[in-house]
Formats: structure tokens, sequence, C-alpha cells
């Protein structure tokens, strides 16, 4: 980094060289100024430049694509992912071609019709058939970039498969909490911002049965390798946005409107590490819509387990009950019996107690504050 | 009505007239002026003055991401607590920087810097008029930004700083003072210095048009106006239309922040506490703020292409090519730029189908796009090109315009959005074509005008140095920050050692900063040539680049009025250069066809016969006179 830095470096000098030699000629030119006429010096240097600058920067760019070539994201984990990363090589492609013709020809053409001494423009004010060829065919370019990238914008913006893991990922400053649907039922239950509490971070409503095997996780997502997922996302504050680099996966997270985003990912974490050779590798999910002070740093590590590893995790997981009995006291009674189930044993019987002592309803409604 | 107007503007000329023979006092040369020249120099100079500022905290942010490891404590005089005892940039203020930076740049200096200066200085002097529709209202505009100035400067120096959500200020972050200390006194600053600067806007938008429309010269038909006016007049209807928009989005979010209101509010629990707010929704804003905010980019690029047509035909001493398909590829890029601002908004969770929409309509606009650039290459071509600083540097805009330009093909495409939005790849993209071309068309504008605006030239060769540093610094920065953002490395962050997939390109990142930093020092070159030459330049001859355009033969410091004597009549198009048969490779667009037999063209010949009529004419001009 340090030879990139002299060679800048270098570039300055040269150009203040540059200047100051200009500008002595300059200083020359000023004692002998005549009359009226504007004469623009440096006519040939800067025609010269023109080609300096064009054939530099082709080397520059050429060299500097293939150096950063090994940054640019590793082969996307999703299967949406490739698909989008082909169209995108594919539009970069075709878009080089009129970024080296126009920039060729503008530094050319520079170059070539340079002002020489009694010479004249050729006068050339219109024609309509160059004017028609260029008109119609970025048309038909466009119309073939818009049309591959409306397929795959439908496709992976249309409605999850039915069989999908559902996981709710919801964006706080400055952490994320996924929710899963649990190991019974495999269903989300509802939410309600106004139950969240330092220990209920998400609102989980749990006078809705559903809710009863929910199990939260503010660090880290584990996801099944080769089926779909389906993200619903929130956010309980401000926007955020889930970004998954590896997945091509972002989406905003928006206080009062849920968003989702459908995936599947084809490979493990174990695959990636075997893949890119780095035994420490980690998917990870980002914030890419400015939160605040640690908008830079809402990390939560993604893990991409194979399906008996998943289903194992998930049923190793302690509910919200679990971890926090005392919230069985806003299960409603004609529930509780269910409820029970994802209690531990000897945490329930003095929760049970003491809902049935704060006399039901008043207890509710003031711990719903 | 309007006759009754024009007695009313008449007499009240008619009162001035002895006035002005007095001296002015110093307030009113300078200060509280009505002239539109003094006025478009006070928004080039405060411009200028607000570039200076904003490129200073992209300067300071830039060592931040790029060289994380210096120790920033040489900042402490300026920065104060800002910068820790360590010598850490703090990280709220690392947003304010961003925040500020991109709203000083977008509204301060390219809308009001850029559109301010060149449509106050050129249309009248261009047209062939004495003044702006209404002087009055012009200084109102000036002063209205003014102040609008004063209040977004002064909040930098709040306690709890500036505005820090980004430029884009989405609530509720922006609505919510609790979530970041740039959301309290900061953003109540910054919505009422935008409010005073959209009143700023259409003040000055207003009269920009009427002026185009009512007080042209005799003979100055629509199709011979300089494609500068064309721009200037565009833009000005897409700033009428898209501004108080964005004044009705900022009303709501005051609203918000302040009545209780649930505009853009609901669902939210911050601080330990949920809020009331509910039924609100953050898109809705994002939405009115797009409305205006897409439109802006070509407020900002529109006047820089403009200045750029005018700049490259004057010296390839050519025609500029296909007049007619530029005015049209304008009002194309005028009227797409209303219907796609929601590609701003792929992944804010809208229905995929509007994005879909978006998409499409986003791709159309590369085709008028497409059509200027291919426009200004053939216009460059068999021409006999003069390296006058101006000229390169529209020059270096066809190069920037197209090579950023293409990039938004890639963003505008919704399902290739997903994975850069909100990355470097945006961030470079909209710098190269919007911010970088405006810039060069500023810059274009400020060279080739300046002899008409001080009687002085700038020098030439400082120009053409400051455009070759200039020039090569600003693809030095933005190439690499589009591998950058291929890498996926998202905007706004503070520093990126937080993650591994942003665990490089360390040295990428150091390199773009010592370009931005080479850059940032290559425009002191401009500043002092500035500056200098205000004062001590070559003085200037009557026209120096041999233009055809009006403002050419007025005096080379015109007075109040413009023109002494008669204003005069247009008779012709202002692109007759190297035309064949003529002596001079150019025919200002005051001569009459009679007078050129020799190069006349044979429907021009025809156009004599009603020159007399063009003469005779004379509805803006009572008396004839300057005053």
């Amino acid at each position: 980094m340090y030879i990139i830095i002299a060679l800048v470096a270098l570039v300055f000098i040269v150009l203040t060289g540059v200047v100051i030699s200009r500008l002595q000629g300059v200083l020359k030119s000023i004692n002998k100024t005549d009359s009226d006429e504007v004469v623009t010096t440096g006519n040939k240097f800067n025609g010269a430049m023109f080609i300096v600058v064009l054939v530099g920067g082709a080397i520059s760019i050429t060299w500097s694509y293939l150096h950063a070539r090994e940054f640019f994201l590793p082969e996307a984990s999703s299967i949406h992912g490739r698909r989008t990363d082909d169209l995108f090589w594919f539009s970069m492609g075709i878009l080089t071609i009129p970024f080296i013709l126009v920039n060729f020809l503008v530094f050319f053409f520079a170059w070539k019709y340079q002002h020489k001494k009694g010479h004249r423009a050729t006068f050339y004010p219109d024609n309509h058939k160059l004017e028609l060829i260029w008109t119609i065919i970025p048309a038909i370019v466009m119309a073939l970039l818009v049309f591959t990238g409306w397929k795959a914008w439908s496709d992976i913006t249309s409605e999850a498969p039915r069989d999908a893991e559902v996981i709710e990922i919801t964006g706080k400053q400055f952490n994320w909490i996924a929710r899963y649907g649990g190991v019974d039922n495999n269903k989300l239950g509802d939410y309600n911002y106004k139950l969240i509490d330092a220990q209920n971070e998400v609102g989980i409503d749990l006078s809705d049965e559903n809710s009863f095997d929910d199990f939260t996780n503010p660090s880290e997502m584990h996801i099944p390798v080769g089926r779909p997922v389906l993200l619903k996302i929130r956010a309980r504050d401000v926007l955020h946005s889930v970004f998954i680099p590896h997945m091509r996966v972002k989406m905003d997270a928006v206080p009062g409107m849920p968003t989702k985003f459908w995936f599947v990912p084809d490979k493990t974490t174990a695959d990636m590490r075997a893949e890119t050779g780095n035994p420490k590798f980690d998917y990870e999910i980002a914030c890419t819509e400015v939160c605040g002070q640690g908008h830079f740093s809402m990390k939560m590590r993604l893990i991409v387990d194979d399906e008996a590893t998943y289903k194992k995790w998930v049923s190793e997981q302690a509910t919200f009950l679990q971890t926090y009995p005392e919230y069985l006291a806003k299960v409603p009674e004609n529930l509780k019996a269910k409820a029970m189930k994802y209690v531990p044993a000897e945490a329930a019987t003095p929760a049970a107690d003491s809902s049935a002592t704060s006399a039901g309803g008043a207890g509710a409604s003031s711990s719903l504050r | 009505m309007s006759a009754i107007e024009g007695l009313e503007t008449a007499h009240h000329h008619a009162d001035e007239h002895d006035h002005h023979h007095e001296a002015q006092s110093f307030w009113q040369k300078y200060v509280f002026c009505e002239d539109h020249k003094v006025i478009a120099k006070q928004y080039l100079i405060t411009g200028i003055l607000w570039a200076v500022i904003g490129i200073t905290m992209s300067v300071i942010f830039r060592i931040q991401l790029g060289l994380p490891d210096s120790n920033l404590s040489w900042l402490k005089p300026i920065l104060g607590g800002w910068i820790s005892d360590a010598g850490k940039l703090d990280p709220n203020f690392y947003l304010a920087l961003v925040t500020m930076h991109g709203t000083i740049m977008v509204f301060f200096v390219l809308t009001a810097g850029l559109s301010g200066t060149f449509s106050n200085f050129l249309i009248p002097l261009q047209i062939g008029a004495r003044d702006m529709a209404s002087g009055f209202m012009n200084m109102l505009s000036y002063w209205f930004f003014f102040l609008a100035s004063v209040i977004m400067f002064a909040s930098l120096f709040l306690q709890q700083g500036p505005a820090a959500g980004g430029w884009v200020i989405y609530p509720p972050l922006s609505a919510l003072p609790q979530a970041h200390p740039g959301s309290g006194m900061g953003m109540t600053l910054w919505l009422a210095s935008m409010a005073l600067f959209i009143v700023s806007q259409l003040l000055g938008g207003i009269n920009y048009i009427t002026t185009v429309i009512n007080l042209r010269t005799r003979g100055m038909s629509f199709d011979r106006l300089p494609l500068t006016i064309w721009s200037f007049l565009i833009t000005a209807v897409l700033g009428l239309i898209s501004f108080p928009v964005l004044f009705s989005s900022v009303l709501l979010l005051i609203f918000d922040r302040h009545f209780g209101t649930s505009f853009y509010l609901s669902d939210i629990y911050i601080n330990g506490e949920a809020l009331p707010n509910v039924g609100g929704s953050p898109i809705l804003f994002q939405h009115l703020f797009w409305f205006l905010g897409h439109p802006e980019v070509y407020i900002v690029l529109l006047p820089a292409l403009g200045i750029t047509s005018e700049v490259i035909a004057t010296n390839s001493r050519k025609p500029i090519f296909g007049y007619r398909a530029m005015i049209a590829s304008m009002l194309g890029i005028a009227f797409l730029a209303f219907i796609v601002w929601a590609h701003h908004m792929f992944v804010t969770g809208m229905n995929p189908f509007l994005g879909s929409v978006f998409m499409f309509l986003t791709l159309i606009i590369a085709v008028p796009s497409a059509v200027k650039g291919f426009n200004y290459i053939t216009t460059l071509w068999k021409g006999n090109i003069v390296f006058t600083p101006g000229m390169l540097f529209s020059i270096g805009l066809v190069s920037l315009f197209v090579s950023g330009g293409l990039t938004g093909i890639i963003l505008g495409n919704s399902a290739l959005d997903i994975q850069l939005h909100d990355t470097y790849f945006v961030v470079a993209h909209f710098h190269l074509v919007m911010g970088a071309a405006s810039a060069f068309g500023l810059f274009a504008g400020v060279y080739h005008w300046f002899p008409k605006m001080f009687g002085r030239m700038m020098n030439t060769s400082l120009g053409q140095a400051h455009f070759w540093m200039t020039f090569i610094g600003i693809y030095l920065v933005f190439i690499p920050m589009h591998y950058v953002g291929i890498a996926g490395f998202p905007r706004r962050y503070y520093q990126f050692t937080s993650y591994d997939f942003t665990h490089k390109f360390m040295d990428m990142n150091m390199f773009i900063s010592v370009a931005a930093i080479f850059t940032f020092l290559a425009q002191f070159i401009f500043l002092w040539n500035f500056f200098y030459s205000i004062f001590k330049g070559k003085k200037s001859p009557q026209n120096p680049w041999h233009s055809n355009t009006l403002e050419w033969t007025a005096p080379i410091i015109p007075g109040h009025g413009n023109w002494e004597g008669e204003i005069p009549a247009v008779y012709r198009w202002s692109y007759d250069y190297s035309k064949p048969g003529a002596k001079e490779d150019f025919i200002p667009q005051n001569i009459p066809y009679s007078q050129t037999p020799e190069s006349n063209l044979p429907h021009e010949n025809e156009l004599i016969a009603i020159e007399k009529v063009i003469e005779s004419q004379n509805f803006n001009d009572q008396f004839k006179t300057h005053h």
C-alpha cells in the first residue's frame, strides 16, 4: 500500500512540476501581451494529455480490476444470488462496450481535432439518421436488460414457497434479534410493540398459543441448507436494513411495516469454510440503513447448517417461556395448560401461583404497559 | 393584465431611472442588490465558500475511512470535543459529517451555487433582457438562501452536532431526538434551513421561467435560444414542481417531531418506552423525499449539461450537433425525472410490482442521456478544438457523465440493486454522474464566463493544470470506489473492522483517501486563480472566446441594464460557428442574414425578408435605453 501512496505522490509531484513550468511560460507571455486577442496556450500539451490519460487510464483500470477482483464477493451462497451475479457481470460486460467506446472517442477526438492555425471546423449541425441510430440502439439494449432484470426480480420477490422455514428478524439499535416458530408447531406467534420490555425484546404476544414454543436469539441465526428460508423482517425503533452479503439478500426493516425476503441458501458454513480455505469463515448479517451511532457494527452471525444439524439445534433451544417463566402470567387462563408444556417444571408452580394471585385481567393489562 | 403590469414596471423603472444615476450606496450595490449580475456573483461566492466547507468534511471522513489508525489530534483546534483524547473521530460526528457533506454539496453548492449563479447571470444576458422579471424577488431569493445558509452553518456548532441521519434524513431516525444526538436541535435547524432554502429556490425558479418566457429580445424565438437557457428553463420548471413536495415532507416531519402527529411514525419502541404513535409510514416520507430527490439530481445536472453544450460548441468552433435533439432529450430527461423516484426504494419493502415499473421507467432515461453523450462527441468530431479551461472541464464532464451514468443502468435494475443498494457502488455512481459531472459544469461555467463577470481573464495554464489534476483525481477516487462497492462495503459506516466481509481492501480505501486529498489540494489552484484574477487578472477583451451569444455584445463590464442603448435584436441561432463561406469562424446572433450573404443557406436567405419586422418589434424595452 505504501507503493500506491508513493505512486500517487509521484503523480502529484510530476503534475506540480508541470504546473510550475507552464506557469513560467505564462509569466513570459504576459510580458508580450498584444491587443485584443486571447490566445489559448498549451493546445499541443493538453491534446497530448488526452492520449496519455486515455492510455494510462486503460492500463490502470485493467490492472486495478484484475488486482481487486480477488476481493469481490466470493461466489454467492444462494440460488438467486448466483443468478443476480451472472446478470450483474453480463450487464457490466455490455456496459463496458459503451464505456470504452465513448471515452475513447471523447479523448481521441479531443486530441485529433485540436486547434490548428488556419484550419476550419466542419459545419455539421445535424443528421437525423445518426440521431435515430443512437436512440434506437440504446433503447434495444435497455429493453434486453430490463427484460432479464425484470424476470429475475419477479422470481426473487415472488411469494415464498409454502414449505419455507419462517424466521423473524427484528432490528433495533444496535443489534438484530432472530425469532423462531419453535420446535412443535413451527409457527411464529403474534407480536405487539407495546408488549416489548427488557426481556421480551420483540414483543411476543403470549395470548397467542403459537407463541408458546417460540424462541429468540440475539446473537446468531441458524438456517437450514437447501430449502427456502423466509425472513420476516421488522424494526423496533428506526429503519434498519437486513444485509446478508454472501446470500445477496437485502431488505429494509421498517417500524410498523413488516417486510420479507426469501432465498434458498445452498452452501453450509462448513462448505464455505472448505471452499475459502478459511476455517474461521462465517456468514454475517449487517445493517445497511443508517440507524445511529452503532450502525457500522450491527452484526449477527449467520450459520447455515445441514438439515439434521439444524433440526438438532432447534430442538435444543430454550423457548422464551422456558427462559422467562414469569411471563406465564400473561398467558390467558384457558391456554395455561397448553403453555405449561413449555415451562420448566420447577419454575412452573410459583409462576402459576403468582398469576392466580395477581387476579387475571388487571395484572395482565398492567404488565402490558 | 400583463400589459398593466408592464406599465407598472415601466413607471417603477422610470422612478428608478433618476435614482440610479446617483451613486448607489455600498449596500444597494453589493448587498441588497437587485441586479442579476451581482446576485449571480453572490450565489457564486457563497457556493464556493460552501464547497470549501463541504469538501473539507469529505476529506475528514475519508481520512477516517482510509487511514483509520491515524491520530486526528491536530484537528482538535477546529473540531474540539468531536476528536477523542486518543485522537479518534467521534462516530456520531462521522455520521454528521457524511450528512452535512451531502446536504451542502447537493443543495448549497450544486443547486444554489451552480443553477443560482448561472441562471441569474446568463438568462438576462443571453436572451437580451435588462434584468430578471422581478429584481426584487430575485434579491429575496438570494437572501432566503443566505438565511438558510446561516442557519445550516450555525447548526455545525451545536454541542450535539448538526443533523446526522444521512442527507436523506429518513424518519424515524430523524424524527426521534432520543434515537440519535443529531436528531435533536441539529435536525430542527436542518429542517428550518431547508424550508427557507426551498422558498429561495421557488422565488428564483419563478423568476427564471418568467424571464425566459416574457423578456426575450426581438427575434429571440425559442428555437434560437442557446442550450444554456433551455437547460435553465427546464431546471427551473423541475424545481418548481418538485421542491414544494420536499417542503411538504419537511413540514410533516416537523409536525411529527414537535406536534405529536404520526405521519411517519408507527409501532416504535425506543429507550425503554413504547411510543403512542401508530398508523404512520416511514415509507411515505421516502416517497415524498425522492419525488424531489430524484428530479433534484437533474436540477443539479441539467444546468451543467447546458453550460457544457455552449462551451463545447464555442470551443470546438462547431455548431452543437443536433440542437433540437438536445432540447428534446433534455425535455425527455426532465419528464422521466418525475416518474423514476422509487428506484431509490427497491428494497424498502415497497410492492415488488412497483419495483418492476420503476425499473422499466428508470432504464428509459438511458436513451435520452445516450443521445446527449453521442451529440457531444459528434460536436467534437472534425472540430477545431481550443483547450480553454472551460472546454477541458466540459470534455471532462462528458467523460464523467457517461462513465458514471453507465453504472446507473446497473443500479436501476432492481434485481441487481438488491446487492448493491446502499453500498459504495452507489456512492461511486452518483458522485461521478451527478457530483463530479455537475461540479465540472460549474468549473466550465466559471472559467468560460469569468471575463463577463469580472471583466478580467483567469489564468489559462493554472486552469489547465487544475483540470488535469481534478480530472485524474476524480477517476482515481471513484473507479476504485466501485470495486469496494462490488465487494459489498455498505456506505455510512464509521469503520470497516466489525465484519469479516469488510475486513479487506484496506489498501484500496487508503488509496481512495489519498487520491481524495490530492484532488482536494488541487482545488486550491482554482481558489487562488479565481480570487487573484478578480483583482489582478488580465483585462478581458470584448469577446474572448469568439462566441456567438448575446452576452458578449454587452459592454465588457455591463452596467445596470446590461446594454447601453438599445438591446440588440437577434436574427439567427447561436451556433453559427465555422459556417462555410463566412469570413470569420463565428457569426454572433445579432448579425442579420442580410449582412452575411456569402454564408447563408438557402432557407436562411428567405429569412432576410422578416428582418425588418424583427427590428421594429420592441416588446420589453420601452425606453430603448439602459438605465
